[in-house]
C-alpha cells in the first residue's frame, strides 16, 4: 500500500532506502523535516550541526571515509555551505554524497527569494528537481547512483510546495550498503593548486558526461499529447501547469535541473508550433533555450516574482479565469506575531521604550520589527546582527550607546560567535543581547548546541554561553529574566552606558515548549483605558471599545502586561 | 473529478491536525490524495491555509481562487479573507470564533462586522457553528479543530469508523477520548 508522505519525509525515506548512514543538517524552513524524519531511523547517524557549512563538511568527510552521506538546508543555507560545496565539486566523492536545498518562492518564511539552481551551475554539480513526494523518494535514491557513478556531489532541489505537500509514496526496503574502502589519494582529495588544476579538467569532462546522461535519463520526461503547444517545465511548476493546461499541451518535464539536456530540448521544441517555458523564480531553462536558438515564451509572461499557480498559468496561456465571489469589505491583514508569553517581548518593549537602534537577526525575534513594538531596524542574514553592529559602531561611534544587536541562542551558535570575536578583537564599544530561549524557535523547536540535547533526544554537552563570551574577551556579561521588565530595562540602560563592550543574556525558555509550566492566566480587574498593555503586541490582549481585554485561552500569565499597566489593573497569576 | 477542501485559520489553531485527519480518512479510499501545509513563520499567529485535494490524479497540491468545493474556516475573519477561493456553488463551514489580528489590536484596522451574514448575502451556502463552545464542552478549547471535522463529516462521503481510526492514528493517546467526544459534538450540531 502507498503511504501519504510529506515531500521532506519522502526525501528522508529515500535516504533510508539508499543505505545512507551519516546525515548532518541545520534547520531552516522549508527543509527542516527531512532531518527530523531521518532521526527516526536507527540505522542513520543524524545530527543538527551548528550551521550549514559544518553540516556540509561533516557529510563530505563521511563520504571521503566511504559512507553514503547527506546534508540538508534551506536556500540561504546553501550560501553558507557554498564554500565546501564548490571545492567538493572538484574532489568528488568516495561514498555517495547528496544534499537537499529547499527554495522558498513566495517567501513564506524567508528573507529572500534566491534560486538555488544558480549554485548548481556555478559549482558545476548535477541538480535534480522532483515535483512531488513520490519523486522525492525516487530522485533521492537515484541521486546516490549518480553521485557514485559520476564521482560528484548531487543536489536535490526542493521548494516549499514540494517539501510541505503530502502525496502517496510506494516504500521499499533499505539497501544495506557497506562503506567504500578508504584509499589515501591526495591528488583527488588535497585541493592545493597543482591537484586542483587537474581536478578542474575532470570537472569539465564530468559535466559533458552528465549532459549526455541527462539526454536519456528517465528523470526527464516527455508527455506528448499531440498538440500545437509544447511546455517545458520542472518541479512544482509542472504540477500547476498540468492542472491548468491538462492534455491541451504537451510537456517536457525536466527532472534534471543541471546540466540541462540539449538534444532532448531541441527535438521537443521542433515538434510544436509554440513553446512555453514555465519555471518558478529565475529564467534558467529559458536562457538555456535561447542559447540554443529556440524561440520560447516564459518570463515575459510569468515574471520573476513569487510562486506560480494554475490560476496564473491558465490565465496567461489560455486566457481562462474561474468565476468566484469576493468579500465586500477590506479584510485586515493578519501578519505573524510573537506568541503570547514569548520571552522576547519584554526585551523589545524595553528597547522600543528607550528608542534603541536594533541590529536584528533571523528567528522568531525578527517579529520584533512588527508594530506595535517596531523595534528591529535591520535584518540581513544569520549572524549579521553582531557583525553589523560592529560596523554601525565603527561608522558612528556616538551611536554606540543607543544601538544593540539581538540574536537568538541558535543563531548565535550558527554564526554570531565569530562576529563577537571580531567585536572583542577590533574593539568597538558594542552591546549584544543574546535572546536565549533554549531552542531553535521559528523552524519548529529544534535543539542546538546550547540546549544540552541532541537531535536524537539524548542529553549531551551544552555550550555555556556566559563562559564562551568571557573566553572571547568580553568582560561585562550578565543574565536577565525578560519576564522581569524592570530588571531587563535597567540592564539594557546600564550596559549601553558602560565604557566597554557587553553581552546581556536574556534567558527564558520559549513559551511554546512543552516543559514550560504555564501560570494561571491574568485578568484585567477594571481597565482604566491607559492602553499601555496594548503596546506590548501580545496577541492575548485585545482592545474592546477602548478597554483592554485578556483572552484567557491564549494568555500564559507571563505577567509583563501587569508590569506596564499604569493603574495596576491587571491581576492574578504572577511569575514563578 | 478532483475534490478540493481548504482549511483556513490562525497559526496555532490546529489546522494542520485537521488536514491530517482528512488525509488519513481519504488515504484508504483508493484515490489519489495531496495535502499542502504551511510551516514556519505564519505558524506564529499569522493567517494559515492548508489544502486537501483528492480524486483520480491530483497534480497541483494547492487550491486557487474559484476552486474549493469546501472551505472550513476556523475563524470568521479568515472566512472572509478566503471566500474568493470557493467554487461557485461550493460550501463553507465556519467557526464563529473571532481572533483580532495585530492591526486591529493596535487600532490601525477594523474587524468587519457581521461577516457571516455578509458571506450569506453573496449567495454562499455557509454553516456557522460555535466550535469553541463545543470544544470546551468536550474538555479543551484546543479541540475546536476536531469539532469542525465532525461538522465536515456530515458533508463528506466517508464512514464514521474511518474518522475514528484517523483520530486514533493522528492524536496523542491521552487526548483520543477527548477528541472523539469533540468530533461527536461537531457531528451532532
Ligand atoms: S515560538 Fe517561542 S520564541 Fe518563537 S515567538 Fe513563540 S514563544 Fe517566542
Ligand atoms: S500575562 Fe499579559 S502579556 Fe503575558 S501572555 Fe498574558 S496577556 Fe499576554
Amino acid at each position: 500500500m502507498k503511504k501519504l508522505m510529506l515531500g521532506n519525509e519522502a526525501v528522508a525515506r529515500g535516504l533510508y532506502e539508499a543505505g545512507v548512514t551519516v546525515v548532518s543538517s541545520y534547520p531552516g524552513t522549508p527543509s527542516t523535516e527531512i532531518t527530523e524524519f531521518v532521526a527516526n531511523y536507527d540505522e542513520i547517524k543524524a545530527e543538527w550541526a551548528p550551521n550549514e557549512k559544518v553540516a556540509a563538511e561533516v557529510a563530505f568527510g563521511a563520504s571521503f571515509a566511504g559512507a553514503r552521506s547527506f546534508f540538508g538546508m534551506k536556500h540561504v543555507g546553501l550560501n553558507v555551505a557554498a564554500d565546501p560545496l564548490y571545492t567538493a565539486a572538484y574532489t568528488g566523492v568516495n561514498g555517495g554524497c547528496v544534499l537537499a536545498v529547499a527554495d522558498d518562492p513566495g517567501m513564506h518564511s524567508s528573507q529572500n527569494e534566491q534560486d538555488s539552481r544558480h549554485h548548481a551551475i556555478a559549482a558545476k554539480v548535477p541538480m535534480l528537481e522532483p515535483s512531488d513526494s513520490e519523486e522525492c523518494l525516487f530522485f533521492t535514491k537515484k541521486a546516490y547512483e549518480i553521485s557514485e557513478e559520476f564521482d560528484t556531489p548531487v543536489i536535490i532541489r526542493l521548494s516549499t510546495r514540494v517539501s510541505h505537500s503530502q502525496s502517496l509514496c510506494l516504500l521499499s526496503d533499505r539497501d544495506e550498503i557497506s562503506n567504500k574502502p578508504y584509499v589515501k589519494n591526495p591528488a583527488k582529495y588535497v585541493m592545493m593548486p597543482a591537484n586542483a588544476k587537474n581536478r578542474h579538467v575532470f570537472v569539465e569532462e564530468r559535466t559533458e558526461k552528465l549532459r549526455a546522461y541527462a539526454e536519456t535519463s528517465p528523470l526527464n520526461q516527455t508527455i506528448d499529447n499531440n498538440t500545437k503547444i509544447g511546455v517545458i517545465t520542472a518541479g512544482a511548476a509542472y504540477t500547476y501547469a498540468a492542472q491548468a493546461l491538462g492534455d491541451n499541451v504537451s510537456y517536457l518535464k525536466l527532472g534534471f535541473a543541471n546540466p540541462l539536456p540539449v538534444k532532448l530540448i531541441e527535438n521537443f521544441a521542433k515538434k510544436y508550433e509554440k513553446i512555453y517555458v514555465i519555471e518558478e523564480l529565475d529564467g534558467i531553462i529559458e536562457s538555456h533555450c535561447i542559447n540554443l536558438g529556440i524561440n520560447v515564451t516564459g518570463k515575459a509572461l510569468f515574471g520573476y516574482l513569487g510562486e506560480l499557480s494554475q490560476e496564473i498559468i491558465a490565465d496567461k496561456i489560455l486566457g481562462e479565469k474561474l468565476p468566484f465571489d469576493e468579500f465586500s469589505e477590506s479584510v485586515p491583514v493578519r501578519p505573524p506575531v510573537m506568541c503570547a508569553g514569548c520571552p522576547h517581548r519584554g526585551v523589545f518593549y524595553a528597547l522600543s521604550k528607550n528608542k534603541v537602534r536594533v541590529s536584528g537577526d533571523i528567528g522568531c525575534y525578527t517579529l520584533g520589527a512588527s508594530a506595535p513594538l517596531s523595534s528591529v531596524d535591520t535584518t540581513l542574514c544569520m549572524g549579521a546582527s553582531v557583525s553589523g553592529l560592529h560596523g554601525m559602531n565603527l561608522a558612528d561611534p556616538d551611536g554606540a550607546s543607543k544601538t544593540v544587536a539581538v540574536i537568538g541562542d541558535s543563531t548565535f551558535m550558527h554564526s554570531g560567535i565569530t562576529g563577537l570575536v571580531n567585536i572583542a578583537y577590533n574593539q568597538t564599544n558594542s552591546t549584544v543581547i543574546v535572546l536565549d530561549n533554549s531552542i531553535t524557535g521559528m523552524t519548529g523547536h529544534q535543539q542546538n548546541p546550547s540546549t544540552g540535547i541532541n537531535l536524537k533526544g539524548d542529553v549531551t554537552a551544552a555550550v555555556n554561553i556566559e563562559a564562551l563570551v568571557k573566553a572571547i574577551g568580553i568582560k561585562r556579561v550578565r543574565v536577565v529574566d525578560p519576564y522581569n521588565l524592570a530588571e531587563t530595562e535597567a540592564a539594557i540602560v546600564e550596559e549601553l552606558a558602560a565604557p566597554e563592550s557587553s553581552v546581556i543574556i536574556s534567558r527564558r525558555p520559549c513559551a511554546l515548549l512543552q516543559y514550560v509550566k504555564h501560570i494561571p492566566a491574568l485578568e484585567i480587574v477594571v481597565c482604566n483605558g491607559c492602553k499601555m498593555c496594548l503596546k506590548l503586541g501580545c496577541p492575548a490582549i485585545s482592545n474592546k471599545g477602548g478597554k483592554a481585554e485578556i483572552d484567557r485561552t491564549q494568555c500564559v500569565g507571563c505577567g509583563i502586561c501587569s508590569e506596564v499597566c499604569r493603574f495596576g489593573c491587571i491581576k492574578n497569576g504572577g511569575v514563578n | 473529478m478532483i475534490k478540493s477542501i481548504m482549511i483556513v485559520g490562525v497559526g496555532g489553531q490546529g489546522t494542520l491536525l485537521a488536514s491530517r485527519l482528512i488525509a488519513n480518512v481519504l488515504q484508504n479510499k483508493g484515490v489519489d490524495v495531496k495535502v499542502s501545509e504551511v510551516h514556519g513563520m505564519s505558524q506564529r499567529g499569522g493567517s494559515v491555509v492548508t489544502y486537501v485535494k483528492y480524486g483520480e490524479k491530483v497534480t497541483s497540491p494547492v487550491i486557487n481562487r474559484g476552486e474549493a468545493d469546501i472551505i472550513i474556516a476556523f475563524e470568521q475573519l479568515e472566512a472572509a479573507r478566503y471566500v474568493s477561493y470557493l467554487k461557485k456553488g461550493g460550501k463553507m463551514i465556519v467557526s464563529t470564533q473571532k481572533i483580532d489580528p495585530m492591526p486591529v489590536i493596535t487600532g490601525n484596522a477594523f474587524y468587519p462586522e457581521e461577516i457571516i451574514e455578509k458571506i450569506k448575502a453573496l449567495g454562499i451556502d455557509i454553516t456557522a457553528v460555535d466550535a469553541l463552545e463545543s470544544a470546551l464542552q468536550a474538555g479543551s478549547a484546543k479541540a475546536s479543530n476536531v469539532v469542525l471535522m465532525g461538522v465536515l463529516s456530515k458533508v463528506m462521503d466517508a464512514p464514521i469508523e474511518a474518522w475514528m481510526k484517523a483520530i486514533e492514528e493522528c492524536v496523542p493517546a491521552k487526548f483520543i477520548d477527548l477528541n472523539k467526544k469533540a468530533f461527536d459534538l461537531g457531528k451532532n450540531i
